[in-house]
């Protein structure tokens, strides 16, 4: 398998997600993007904030995103980061995927959403918090087969409010982009 | 990685603040070396310019 087959070529997601992200980003942001794959999205912010920075747990999607000019960090989504971010972005693994269709690549970080499709979307959502600043933006991108209602509940569950802010039909499924933030009327000060 | 990279870098593990050794730069960017978190005693590769802030097993890859 060459290195190209390894890393998520850009699709409608990051399409549509790019198309959100552009609407939504402030030239004072710092940007994240987490598990940028081949690094087109993060590329085509850079220079419309004031930093953007770019995690992948692939070698090679880190090697792509570097190649594009972003500055990337080889890590579990935010695992090695501290933040604060004004906006942070993410296309994740979002299809439902039972154990028997895995294929065990790195191709398969990009894909695998576990049984639910929102394994990976929950361990990130748990994480956000920790790395958004306090008035920061989430722009997370989902299908319909991931459940976007159950999605939302996550978001809420961890104290943010979300709204879908923009959507593409594909054939048999739709994508979303979810935009959530603190809900600050629930904050426990 | 840029050398400001630092301001938001953290171990992976335990989310401490790392120390940077470098070996390799050009001008303001790092190409090899090394973040170290001093609470876990851990190394994290910097190669090619790219931190590797994965835990370290010692079988990678």
């Amino acid at each position: 398998m060459s290195k190209g087959d390894q890393v998520y070529t850009p699709a409608e997601d990051s399409f549509l997600l790019l198309r959100a992200a552009l609407r939504e980003v402030r030239p004072g942001d710092r940007v994240l993007e987490v598990g940028t794959g081949s690094g087109y999205i993060a590329a085509g912010l850079v220079g419309r904030a004031a930093r953007v920075v770019a995690t992948d747990i692939n070698p090679h999607a880190a090697a792509s995103a570097r190649a594009r000019g972003v500055e990337v960090v080889r890590t579990d989504m935010a695992a090695g980061i501290s933040g604060p971010f004004d906006l942070i972005l993410f296309n994740p693994p979002y299809l439902p995927t039972a154990p028997e269709e895995r294929i065990d690549d790195w191709l398969e970080y990009a894909l695998d959403g576990g049984p639910t499709g929102r394994a990976v979307i929950e361990r990130f959502i748990a994480d956000a918090g920790r790395v958004l600043a306090p008035s920061g933006r989430i722009l997370l991108l989902i299908s319909s087969l991931t459940g976007p209602d159950e999605v939302r509940e996550v978001f809420t569950r961890h104290g943010f409010v979300s709204f879908i802010v923009d959507e593409e039909p594909l054939e048999g499924e739709t994508l979303y982009v979810l935009r959530a933030m603190r809900d600050i009327c629930r904050m426990r000060l | 990685m840029r050398k400001n990279l630092m301001e938001i870098l953290c171990c992976p593990v335990c989310k401490s603040e790392l120390t940077l050794s470098v070996t390799e730069e050009s001008g303001e960017e790092v190409l090899e070396g090394s973040l170290r978190c001093p609470a876990c005693g851990v190394d994290y590769p910097i190669s090619e310019g790219i931190p590797n802030l994965l835990p370290q097993t010692g079988c990678e890859d």
